[in-house]
C-alpha cells in the first residue's frame, strides 16, 4: 500500500475511572508516555486491569485521555471522534455486522468513503484473498468458524487502509491450536502490508511470537518496553521477569566480584551470577535464573535438594531447595539423563551468563 | 485529579457531531415541555393562587368527603387487585413452566396473554355488566337474579383483575424459567417435599419478583380510568373523581391538586418497584438454567391446578367474546334472536362511525411510526453513547410509565390551554390533533424505550464501534447497524403505539374537541348511556382493527425482521 507509513505517540498519557464500588477515582493509565514507530507491530501486555485495552481505546478514540496527548504521526488526535481517526481495530468479539454478508462487512468502511462501486469490488477481493477468504463473499457472519470471523474483521480494518492497525485481544476467543495458527497469520499479514500494528493481549506466548516490541504494563503504567528478547533475558523488575516466562529469584549480598562474574551470598550459598558495571559490593541484589538455564548434577555448581520431581514429557520438572529458596527447573529432553529423585542431594549449574541481575 | 480534559474532550467529540447534539437536544426539549413541564405546573398550580404561595387548594380539596374517600377506595381497590392478580398471574406462570400441559391447555394460556394486549381496557366492564348485571344473561337467565349489582368495588376489582394477571403471568413466567432446575432438585434430593421445594427454594427466590408484579399492577389498577368510569358506579376511584372535578365541577385548581396527590402515589410505587424490587428480582435469578427442568407429571398437583387455570382462562375468554357476540344480540337482556347487524349499520349510519374510525385511526398511525423511532434513538443513546443529560433522557421517559393518564390529561390542559406558562406559547396545539398526538407518542413512549434498551443490551457493543472505527457517524451507525438490529423491536414499538393509541381514553378524553371524533371515547359514552349493543358495535370493529395491525406484525416479522440466525449469534 502506498500510504505514508505513520507511527503513535503517547505523551504523558492519564485515563482516571471511578471505582463503582467505593466511588473513588483512581488511574486506569497513569502518566504513560510510548513511541510506536512507523510499521512496527507493538503489543501492550500485562495482566487483566493494567489499562492495556483502555489505552488502545484512547489510540482508537473511544475512551478520552484526562491527561497528555496522543499523536498519529505528527497529528494530534486526542479531540477528533473515532470515525475522523485513520485507525482501524479488529475486536476481541469480532463485532461483524450480523445483518450483512461477508462482501458487505468488508465493504463497510469503503463505502463509507463513498468509494466507486467498482474499486469497492477490486479492493474487497484483493483483500479478502490476502486474508484467504475468497468464494466467502455471499456467506453470512454467523455461517463463518471463529477463525474465518476473525480473517473478515481483519479484512475489513485493513481494506480501508488506515495508517494503524489495532488488535483488542483479537485472538482470545478462539482454541489454542487455531490461537497458534492465526497470529502467524496476522504477522504475516502485517508484514506483508507493512502497517503499524497496536496488539493487546494478555497471553505472553502470543506476545513473543508475534511483536517487534512488547509493552508490559501493570497497574495503568508501562514497566517495560523492548524486543522479545530483552524482556526475557533482561527484565528489569520482579513483575516483568515473573510476568513473562517462568522465573526464579535469588536473594542475597554481593560478597565479591571477580571480572564479569559477580558473587551473591544466597543464604550462605554462593551463586555466581553475570555483573553489570554499577554493582557494588555489600550491596543487595535479586538475580533471575529462568528454568531453563540450569541443570542439575551430582557435583559443581551449588548444593541442593530435590522436593519435587515430574516427568512432563519434553521435560523433567524439578523443585529444588536452594538453602531456603525453592528453585522450579525444566531439564529438556530428559530421556537420556540421570533422573534424580525427592530427597536426593545434587548440584545446581548454570553459566553465570544466563542469570540476569535486576 | 485531572478529568477536566477528559470530559472536555468527550464534549468536543460530541460537538463534532452535529446530528447528535440536534437529535439530544430536540429529544431533550420534548421530554421536558411534554412531560416535566405538564407535570410542574399542576404542582405549582395546586401550591401559588392569586394570593402568593398556599395550600388553600390542597386543604379544600382534603375536606371534601368524595375525595378522601377516593384515596381510600382507589388504595383499596389497587391493594385486592394487585394481589389476586399477583396470586393468579403466579398460578399460570407455575402451571406453564413446571407443569407438563397438553396442546389446548396451552392454547388458552397463549389467548389468555394475548387478548388484554389487543383489546381496548374497559371490555371487561361491559361483559361483566352484561354477563352478570341486572339484564345479564348468567345472573337472570340462568340464575334468575333480577337484582344483581355488578357496579362498585368487586366489580372494579373483578374486572381489573382479569385485565391485568396475564401481564403478571408474563413477568413471572420469565422469572420462573431462570429458576435453576438444579436447585430445586438439590432440594427434593435432601429429601422435600413438593410443596416444601416451593415453599422454600422456588417461593423465596421468587419474592422479589412477586413483589415487583404486585406493584405494577397495583400502579395499572389505580391509574386505570375507563373500568371505574363504567362499572364503577357511584364507587368513585381517584382517576374517576379528578376526571369529573374537571368535566363536572369546573374545579380545574382542585382536579390539578387531586392530581398531584394521585401522581405522588403512582410515583412513590414506581420508585419502590424501579429502583428496590426490580433490580433484586433480576439479581437473585442470574443463575442460567443449565438443562432443561424435570416437568411435574404428579397427578395430584397436575389436575387441579390445570383444571383451576383452564377455567379461569375459559372464564376470561368468555368474557371477551361476549362483545362481539352482544353487538349482534338485537336487544341486550330481552331479544336474543334473531341476530342482527344493526348496530352495526348504526354505528356507521347514525353515529358517525365512519368519522371516528378515522380520526381515531389516523392520530394513532401518525404516532406510531414518531414514537417507535423515538424510542429506539433513546435506546441507542442510553445504551450505547455516553454524553451528558443522559440519565434526564432515560429517567423521564421511564418516568412517563408511572404517570397515570388522567394526570397528564389534566396537566396538559393547565400547561396548554393558554400556552405554556400562559405566555400563549404554543397555545396553537391545544384543542388541535397535534396534541393528541403528542399525548399517544408520550404514553407509549415508555414501553417502547423499555423494549428497545433490552433488546440494544444483548448487542455487543462493540459492533456499534467498530461501526464506528471505520467511518460512520452516529447517524450513519444508527441507521445502518443500530436499527437493522433491533428491527423487531422498532416493529413492535410501532403496533404497540398504534394499538394503545387507538384504545387510549384517560388523558384523552379530558383533551378532545367535538372536532375529532374518537373510537375510545364513544364507546365510552354509549357504555355510560347503558346503550350497550353499540358500545359492543363499536368495540367489536376496534378488536378486528387492532387484531389485525398484531397480526400484520408478526407476519412483517416473521419475514422481514432479524432473522434467528443472527439473534443467536
Amino acid at each position: 500500500m502506498a500510504k505514508e507509513k505513520k507511527g503513535v505517540r503517547l505523551e504523558h498519557i492519564s485515563k482516571i475511572y471511578k471505582d463503582p464500588k467505593t466511588g473513588k477515582d483512581f488511574y486506569a493509565v497513569h502518566d504513560t508516555s510510548l513511541e510506536i514507530e512507523p510499521g512496527s507491530f507493538v503489543t501492550l501486555l500485562g495482566p487483566s486491569g493494567c489499562g492495556k485495552t483502555t489505552t488502545l481505546r484512547m489510540i482508537a478514540g473511544f475512551e478520552s485521555p484526562d491527561e497528555g496527548e496522543i499523536y498519529l504521526g505528527n497529528q494530534a488526535i486526542n479531540a477528533l471522534t473515532p470515525n475522523k481517526r485513520d485507525t482501524a481495530m479488529v475486536f476481541q468479539s469480532y463485532a461483524l455486522l450480523p445483518h450483512y454478508n461477508i462482501f458487505d462487512n468488508v465493504a463497510y468502511g469503503l463505502k463509507i468513503r463513498k468509494v466507486p462501486a467498482d474499486e469497492i469490488k477490486r479492493r474487497v477481493t484483493k483483500i479478502l484473498e490476502l486474508v484467504e477468504l475468497s468464494g466467502m463473499e455471499s456467506r453470512m457472519t454467523n455461517q463463518l468458524s471463529g477463525g474465518q470471523q476473525q480473517r473478515v474483521a481483519l479484512a475489513r480494518a485493513l481494506v480501508i487502509e488506515p495508517s494503524v492497525l489495532l488488535f483488542d485481544e483479537p485472538l482470545s476467543n478462539l482454541d489454542a491450536k487455531l490461537r497458534v495458527s492465526m497470529r502467524t497469520e496476522i504477522r504475516r499479514i502485517q508484514q506483508e502490508v507493512g502497517i503499524t500494528a497496536v496488539y493487546v493481549t494478555h497471553d505472553q506466548s502470543e506476545a513473543m511470537a508475534i511483536s517487534d516490541k512488547i509493552i508490559i504494563m501493570n497497574k495503568g503504567v508501562v514497566a517495560q518496553m523492548g524486543t522479545p528478547e530483552e524482556i526475557y533475558y533482561k527484565p528489569n523488575s520482579e513483575f516483568v521477569a515473573d510476568f513473562i516466562g517462568e522465573a526464579n529469584f535469588l536473594k542475597g549480598k554481593m560478597k565479591a566480584k571477580d571480572g564479569d562474574v559477580a558473587v551473591l551470598d544466597v543464604h550462605g550459598l554462593e551463586v555466581r551470577v553475570n555483573a553489570s558495571k554499577d554493582m557494588k559490593v555489600g550491596s543487595d541484589y535479586t538475580a533471575v535464573l529462568r528454568p531453563e538455564a540450569a541443570t542439575l548434577a551430582d557435583k559443581g555448581g551449588v548444593e541442593c535438594k530435590v522436593v519435587l520431581s515430574c516427568f512432563m514429557g519434553a521435560y523433567q520438572n524439578y523443585h529444588v531447595m536452594l538453602g531456603n529458596t525453592l528453585v522450579k527447573l525444566e531439564e529438556h529432553n530428559p530421556k537420556n539423563k540421570k533422573i534424580y529423585k525427592v530427597g536426593d542431594t545434587c548440584h545446581l549449574v548454570f553459566d553465570p551468563k544466563s542469570v540476569h541481575v535486576l | 485529579m485531572a478529568t477536566a480534559q477528559g470530559a472536555s474532550l468527550e464534549r468536543k467529540k460530541l460537538m463534532a457531531d452535529p446530528i447528535m447534539v440536534t437529535t439530544i437536544v430536540l429529544l431533550i426539549t420534548f421530554l421536558t415541555l411534554f412531560i416535566l413541564y405538564p407535570l410542574a405546573v399542576l404542582l405549582v398550580d395546586s401550591v401559588v393562587g392569586d394570593s402568593g404561595l398556599s395550600f388553600g387548594v390542597f386543604k379544600r380539596i382534603f375536606q371534601m368527603p368524595n375525595f378522601t374517600k377516593a384515596i381510600s377506595n382507589t388504595l383499596k381497590v389497587g391493594f385486592v387487585v394487585g394481589i389476586f392478580s399477583t396470586a393468579i398471574g403466579l398460578l399460570f406462570a407455575y402451571v406453564e413452566v413446571y407443569l407438563r400441559m397438553n396442546k389446548f391447555v396451552g392454547g388458552l394460556f397463549k389467548v389468555v396473554s394475548m387478548l388484554p394486549v389487543v383489546s381496548p381496557p374497559f371490555v371487561l366492564s361491559l361483559s361483566m355488566i352484561m354477563l352478570f348485571g341486572k339484564a345479564g344473561i348468567i345472573t337472570r337467565y340462568i340464575f334468575g337474579i333480577y337484582d344483581n349489582s355488578v357496579y362498585g368495588f368487586w366489580g372494579i376489582a373483578i374486572v381489573q383483575t382479569l385485565t391485568f394477571f396475564p401481564v403478571c403471568y408474563m413477568m413471572l413466567k420469565g422469572l420462573l424459567k431462570n429458576i435453576d432446575p438444579s436447585l430445586e432438585e438439590a432440594a427434593r434430593d435432601m429429601g422435600a417435599t413438593r410443596f416444601k421445594v416451593f415453599s422454600s427454594v422456588t417461593l423465596p427466590l421468587l419474592l422479589p419478583g412477586l413483589g415487583n408484579a404486585f406493584l405494577v399492577t397495583f400502579i395499572e389498577s389505580i391509574a386505570d380510568f375507563a373500568n371505574p368510569m363504567i362499572i364503577g358506579g357511584s364507587y368513585d376511584t381517584l382517576a374517576t373523581t379528578i376526571y369529573l372535578q374537571i368535566t363536572g365541577n369546573y374545579d380545574k385548581a382542585g382536579a390539578s391538586a387531586m392530581a398531584v396527590v394521585l401522581l405522588s402515589i403512582t410515583l412513590l410505587m414506581f420508585v419502590v418497584q424501579k429502583f428496590y424490587l426490580e433490580a433484586k428480582a433480576t439479581a437473585t435469578l442470574t443463575g442460567k438454567a443449565s438443562r432443561g427442568r424435570m416437568l411435574i407429571e404428579d397427578k395430584s398437583v397436575k389436575i387441579p391446578l390445570t383444571i383451576f387455570c383452564s377455567a379461569v382462562a375459559l372464564f376470561v375468554i368468555i368474557m371477551y367474546i361476549c362483545v362481539p357476540i352482544g353487538a349482534f344480540f338485537p336487544t341486550w337482556g330481552y331479544k336474543f334472536f334473531p341476530l342482527t347487524g344493526k348496530w352495526f349499520q348504526q354505528v356507521f349510519t347514525k353515529y358517525n362511525g365512519f368519522k371516528a374510525f378515522k380520526d381515531s385511526f389516523i392520530l394513532s398511525l401518525i404516532a406510531s411510526p414518531i414514537t417507535a423511532l423515538f424510542s429506539m434513538i433513546i435506546s441507542y443513546l442510553v445504551v450505547k453513547r455516553k454524553f451528558r443529560g443522559k440519565g434526564f433522557i432515560e429517567a423521564v421517559s421511564m418516568l412517563a410509565m408511572a404517570v397515570p393518564g388522567t394526570v397528564l390529561g389534566v396537566g396538559y390542559i393547565r400547561g396548554f390551554a393558554n400556552g405554556v406558562f400562559r405566555t400563549g406559547f404554543l397555545q396553537g396545539i391545544y384543542g388541535t390533533g397535534l396534541i393528541l398526538v403528542i399525548v399517544f407518542i408520550v404514553r407509549s413512549l415508555p414501553t417502547g424505550t423499555r423494549s428497545g434498551i433490552s433488546a440494544l443490551r444483548q448487542i455487543d457493543k462493540s459492533i456499534e464501534e467498530s461501526a464506528y472505527d471505520m467511518g460512520a457517524d452516529s447517524l450513519k451507525v444508527f441507521t445502518s447497524v443500530t436499527l437493522p438490529l433491533i428491527k423487531d423491536s422498532f416493529l413492535s414499538g410501532l403496533v404497540t403505539t398504534f394499538v394503545r393509541s387507538i384504545t387510549a381514553i384517560s388523558a384523552i378524553i379530558l383533551l378532545v374537541t367535538p372536532q375529532f371524533l374518537l373510537i375510545m371515547v364513544q364507546i365510552n359514552e354509549f357504555a355510560e348511556k347503558g346503550a350497550f349493543s353499540l358500545a359492543c358495535a363499536f368495540a367489536t370493529i376496534l378488536i378486528v382493527i387492532t387484531y389485525s395491525a398484531v397480526l400484520l406484525m408478526n407476519i412483517v416479522t416473521k419475514h422481514l425482521g432479524t432473522s434467528k440466525k443472527i439473534k443467536e449469534d
